[in-house]
């Protein structure tokens, strides 16, 4: 009956409310982008190496502006110049999608790491350069128990969410929308009808590589103000089964990465719960929890779900 | 052009290529790259310790190239040879502690058994996963490598920890010891090499001479029409990654058998993800994954002298970022070389 | 179109080709599989681009740097192969590209509306919500003629569009050509289906080997003349056949039902036997449950419900390998997805399915010699060219390709042999081999199942012939003692006792 009594204590904590919402954000941005870059038919796991280099260079950019919010913007131009190469080798040269993400993977974490005695003058991990701020919403903040959880929150978990609308909007509601859409399916059949397929996967490649960074400056920038080598953790593939499990819809996917989020917050206070002791030495078991989960869900869910059906399959031109 | 010879170029001048690009980013910070590469080089082959230093490397990296590039040749992309070769380095851990008193002439081939026998097992997961519901190998085997980090971490602090520092196992009987060839200075070059290498000959006669080569490459080209030949799809993604797992986790039972003689830290750190570009480089054959292997080893090995003129080791990783991306758009370096012939 | 070239590595596909269409005519261009129409065609819709020559829309030189030039020039192409999302909705298909907006919305309303308008018009009725996945075969084809109307298109070009319609269907794409025509467009019609380009064509281009050997008239000529200039020499359209007395059962198929990728019952019911020396042939327009029947015969698909029998054996789910071992081969319909490895050479196709067997495996390891030996021999007895076993299989044309594939299942005397679209993409030549083929192993006592979508094939083959419609069996005739009118009525959803009351 104890597991029972901690999970009530967990459960009725708003502070695991807001604990879910920050931990499923970063997953949020990379998942929206996985879906903008595989909608067109482009399959991109590289998210998670753009990821850490969006949050190496958040922080690089705040070391040398002293401004966060610079960091946080100026990250996303990297992630989208990062991207390209993927989007260039991937839909230019009909590389294989699989391998190119991987190397860039490499690529991140290689740079992320080799850069940070040159420019910080210690290996391992930067010292704190400073974070966004929490902001209090007015109004919420005074409603019991919502507002211990939401109340005073990280802006950028508001503007996460607000993307999940804005995919939704683009993809649905909007003519360029469709095309991605038909080009994902059938990029034959949007060439035909004069559609650019090359310039609408570069597109979604690109926003990925822009949500994907952003969702990374998150982690660094965001939440514990400093960089830390490898400090995305796997989140990108996280964010990837997110994805399968939404259906590659933005809706869809924002479920996923909240159930993640909460995976995640639950594994983190069932380690520091006062009424299960927990030894030192257990702790790698909790965070093995969301990779079980992830894995649960990619190996349960792969038969019901559907990917666009053109996905991953380089476009050949007939010339 | 044919074949043949493309699948030399195209590796070759993709090192090449990365090279000189990595040149480019050790400019940008400051550095003198021809000093940079010359201290590589010196550390990689500059005396017998380097030379031996980078053999002992290049014993793992043969199987876990192995293990990669004999996945892509049955069409699967494992990225689990980092877990497979920790659960690898465990199960033969664990054997090993227990074979005191037992013959080396059992002792050993018992414990690398136990080794192939644990990746095995851990690879097979996604193999069946794949087989049954068709998840696709990357995601599970990258969510299984992070399982078995957090596992192997979990162990070597708790139930099978010892002493104190850098977590560790408790060593191995000395009967499950892999014996050295020889010994160059205080590093034991071991007889590990000599496994990696007749690995590779056993898989190449597997893949070119046998019937289970056969269908395992006709699965890899086109598993419709394997099917339709009355091969069982199921049955050989299964085994493919099982065998897959088993020369990873070779490469971590060799690395407890015959270097630390224990199960030391993170064993594997990196050398599964090194295996992807060795798979690449060496166009998944057994023979240019030897050669592929020595590379990246000298690279590791020299890396660690780049340090001290100034350039931190993580710049083989990016070098080998850029040689699997230009191994994947392949098109661009035969392009790339296309027009360098047309212009001259 | 004036002296249009176009070169692919290996092949000139047009060579210096003269096109002439007149404003408001329906315009047939014919020709045998691989003789340029398309690729001619896929210049004039922008989607290639001429290596040299002109194209000229009334009188006026225009360029096409991809379809969109085309369809503002007022050109639509309705392709062989459909160019529709299988999982968007017909007005969604219709509008990409030229989407009608509100502000930065889609107009869904205005959509449906003027895709609705249109379908009206010309009386091409289907409804604008359903999904094309869900859609039958004749409808989808229905949105791709509304695409190009949407588009303003006043020349159409129809890339054999009767290829995947039922007689009936054809009539009433017939009707909508002549509809078409009465309001001023001009149709231009790729086939090879010779009484179709008779009935509906005012004149005619045929093609052969990327160049044009005659503009006809269709008034004035007739389908023995423009075999011949298809072919160049006189065509025999049946082959020979002696009537034979069949043996033993051999396959019987009892009350089978299979389902679809979509977990759709596509078999539902069908019962039929092939006995020894007989060729049976299931006649149906794709999409029937035919391809799912071979498929769950051969071992690649589960059946849900009934029994196959070999020889009186129940083999209902047997593997291809255990189907190969009894003594019943298959040549399937897709060669190039299930019948051959391209990237294998061909000594390892030619072993495929009984590459795990004596001679050839020995102790678990491949006996190269016995291989080679083997497949070289195959090469010699059925002429297939060029004379390399070394070549990977994706380097030889279709018909040998082909050839590969029957030699093979051929060479291990089989009992009985499932053939599915044989002749698909095939030349004359290579078409008149097949047949031949066929025709000696029935002779020699094989029993054959032969699935095909080409009325003719089935006709001149057959002994026995069923047609296949929604997933069961409409009637079962004799080619002799029946007519293709009756048979493509089948083929439409009428049973044989309804016709022939």
């Amino acid at each position: 009956m104890k597991i029972l009594e901690v999970l009530w204590n967990i459960f009725s904590n708003p502070l695991f409310y807001k604990l879910t919402l920050t931990a499923s954000t970063p997953l949020l941005f990379a998942s929206l982008g996985g879906v903008f870059s595989e909608v067109t038919g482009v399959v991109n796991i590289a998210l998670e190496g753009i990821m850490l280099l969006g949050a190496f260079s958040s922080v690089v950019i705040t070391y040398y502006t002293g401004n966060v919010w610079l960091g946080f913007l100026l990250s996303i131009p990297i992630g989208i110049g990062f991207s390209w190469f993927h989007a260039w080798a991937s839909i230019k040269w009909r590389g294989n999608q699989i391998v190119s993400a991987t190397a860039l993977i490499l690529v991140a974490q290689g740079l992320t790491g080799f850069l940070m005695e040159p420019i910080f003058g210690q290996p391992g991990q930067t010292p704190y350069v400073g974070r966004i701020e929490e902001i209090t919403l007015p109004g919420i903040s005074s409603i019991p128990f919502i507002g211990e959880a939401i109340g005073t929150i990280s802006p950028i978990v508001l503007i996460a969410f607000a993307m999940v609308f804005f995919a939704w909007f683009l993809i649905y509601k909007t003519p360029l929308g469709l095309r991605m859409r038909a080009v994902g399916e059938n990029p034959e059949a949007a060439d035909t009808l004069g559609v650019d397929v090359f310039k609408i996967r570069y597109f979604g490649v690109l926003m990925s590589g822009a949500l994907a960074s952003m969702g990374g400056a998150f982690l660094s920038i965001g939440e514990v103000g400093n960089f830390r080598e490898l400090m995305t953790g796997g989140r990108g593939f996280i964010a990837l089964a997110a994805m399968i499990l939404g259906n590659w819809n933005p809706i869809g996917a924002m479920w996923a990465c909240l159930m993640f989020g909460m995976s995640e917050a639950l594994a983190n206070q069932l380690q520091s719960s006062p009424i299960l002791n927990v030894p030192a030495t257990a702790k790698p078991l909790f965070n093995l929890f969301p990779f079980v989960v992830t894995l649960v869900v990619v190996a349960g869910l792969i038969g019901r779900t559907r990917p666009p059906a053109a996905d991953g399959v380089p476009y050949e031109k007939e010339e | 052009m044919n074949n043949r010879v493309w699948s030399f170029l195209v590796p070759f001048f993709s090192v090449i290529i990365a090279l000189l690009i990595a040149a480019v980013v050790i400019i940008l910070i400051g550095q003198n790259p021809v000093i940079a590469y010359k201290a590589m080089i010196e550390g990689a082959f500059g005396n017998i310790q380097a030379l031996a230093d980078t053999v002992i490397k290049t014993t793992p990296l043969i199987l876990t190239g192995l293990a990669v590039g004999f996945g892509f040749r049955a069409g699967l992309f494992n990225i689990g040879a980092e877990g497979q070769m920790i659960m690898g380095g465990i199960l033969a851990t664990v054997v090993g502690m227990h074979m005191r008193g037992i013959p080396p002439l059992l002792a050993i081939p018992l414990t690398m058994i136990a080794g192939m026998l644990g990746g095995a097992v851990w690879a097979s997961i996604a193999g069946y996963l794949k087989a049954k519901t068709g998840a696709h190998e990357v995601v599970s085997t990258i969510m299984l490598n992070w399982i078995a980090t957090y596992i192997s971490s979990y162990l070597i602090t708790g139930p099978l920890a010892v002493g104190s520092g850098t977590p560790k196992s408790p060593e191995i009987a000395p009967s499950a010891k892999l014996p050295p060839i020889v010994t160059v200075g205080a590093l034991e070059m071991t007889s590990g090499i000599l496994i990696s290498i007749l690995s590779a000959v056993v898989i190449y006669i597997v893949l070119e001479k046998t019937k289970t080569g056969y269908e395992v490459k006709a699965v890899g080209f086109n598993p419709y029409a394997a099917e339709y030949g009355g091969i069982n799809i199921s049955k050989n993604i299964v085994m493919c990654m099982a065998i897959s797992g088993a020369l990873a986790g070779l490469a971590g039972a060799l690395e407890v058998m015959g270097l630390h003689h224990r199960f030391l830290g993170t064993l594997s750190g990196g050398k599964g993800f090194d295996g992807i570009s060795i798979a690449l480089i060496g166009q998944n054959h057994p023979i240019g994954i030897i050669f592929a292997s020595f590379l990246i080893a000298a690279l590791r090995t020299g890396s660690s002298n780049m340090q001290f003129v100034g350039v931190p080791k993580h710049i083989v990783t990016i070098i080998q970022g850029i040689v699997i991306f230009l191994v994947a758009a392949d098109r661009i370096v035969k392009t790339l070389l296309r027009f360098r012939k047309v212009k001259r | 179109m004036k002296g249009i070239v176009k070169r692919f590595p290996g092949v000139l596909a047009n060579d210096h080709v003269d096109l002439f269409v007149e404003k408001g005519e329906i315009h047939a261009i014919v020709g045998e599989n691989g003789a340029g129409k398309t690729t001619l065609m896929k210049q004039l819709y922008g989607l290639l681009k001429p290596d040299e020559g002109e194209i000229y829309i009334n009188g006026k030189r225009v360029e096409f740097s991809g379809p969109a030039d085309a369809i503002k020039n007022g050109i639509g192409m309705v392709h062989q192969h459909f160019m529709l999302v299988d999982n968007l909705t017909a007005y969604e298909n219709v509008i990409i590209g030229m989407e009608p907006r509100k502000g930065i919305l889609l107009d869904r309303k205005k959509a449906r509306k003027e895709v609705k308008k249109l379908s009206e018009e010309y009386g091409l009725t289907i409804d604008v919500d359903m999904k094309i996945e869900d859609m039958p075969v004749g409808l989808q084809q229905r949105v791709e003629i509304i695409k190009t109307l949407y588009r303003g298109a006043e020349i159409l070009i129809l890339d054999e569009p009767t290829a995947v319609l039922t007689p009936q269907e054809t009539e009433e794409l017939f009707e909508v050509l002549r509809r078409l025509k009465k309001s001023g467009k001009t149709i231009i019609f790729i086939s090879h289906k010779l009484n179709e380009v008779m009935e509906i064509s005012d004149r005619i281009t045929v093609m052969r080997q990327g160049r044009v050997t005659g503009n006809l008239i269709t008034s004035q000529t007739t389908p023995q003349e423009i075999a011949r200039l298809m072919v160049g020499r006189e065509v025999v359209l049946t082959v020979e056949k002696k009537p034979k007395e069949a043996g033993e059962t051999l396959l019987k198929i009892e009350d089978l039902w299979v389902k679809d990728n979509r977990k759709l019952d596509v078999v539902k019911g069908v019962s039929f036997e092939v006995k020894r020396g007989e060729i049976v042939g299931i006649a149906g327009v794709a999409g029937n449950g035919q391809s799912e029947l071979v498929e769950a015969i051969t071992g690649l698909r589960r059946a849900e419900r009934g029994r196959v029998l070999f020889r009186g054996e129940d083999i209902t789910g047997y593997d291809p390998k255990r189907l190969r071992d009894l003594g019943m081969f298959h040549v399937p319909e897709d060669r190039l997805k299930r019948g051959l490895i391209v990237d294998f050479p061909a000594y390892f196709n030619t072993i495929l399915g009984r590459h795990m067997i004596e001679p050839f495996v020995k102790s678990g390891f491949l006996n190269m010699k016995e291989i080679k030996r083997f497949s070289k021999q195959l090469f010699e007895k059925f002429d297939i060219r060029p004379r390399n076993i070394e070549l990977l299989a994706g380097s030889f044309s279709g018909g040998n390709q082909q050839k590969i594939i029957v030699a093979r299942e051929m060479s291990f005397s089989p009992e009985l042999l499932v053939v599915a679209q044989p002749t698909r993409g095939l030349d004359v030549g290579a078409i008149e081999f097949i047949h031949k083929t066929l025709v000696s192993m029935r002779d020699a006592g094989v029993g054959i199942l032969l699935i095909s979508m080409e009325l003719d094939e089935i006709f001149s083959l057959s002994d026995r012939i069923l047609v296949m419609y929604e997933g069961q069996i409409m009637g079962e005739v004799r080619p002799e003692k029946t007519t293709p009118e009756e048979v493509g009525l089948m083929m439409a959803g009428k049973r044989l006792e309804e016709i022939r009351r």
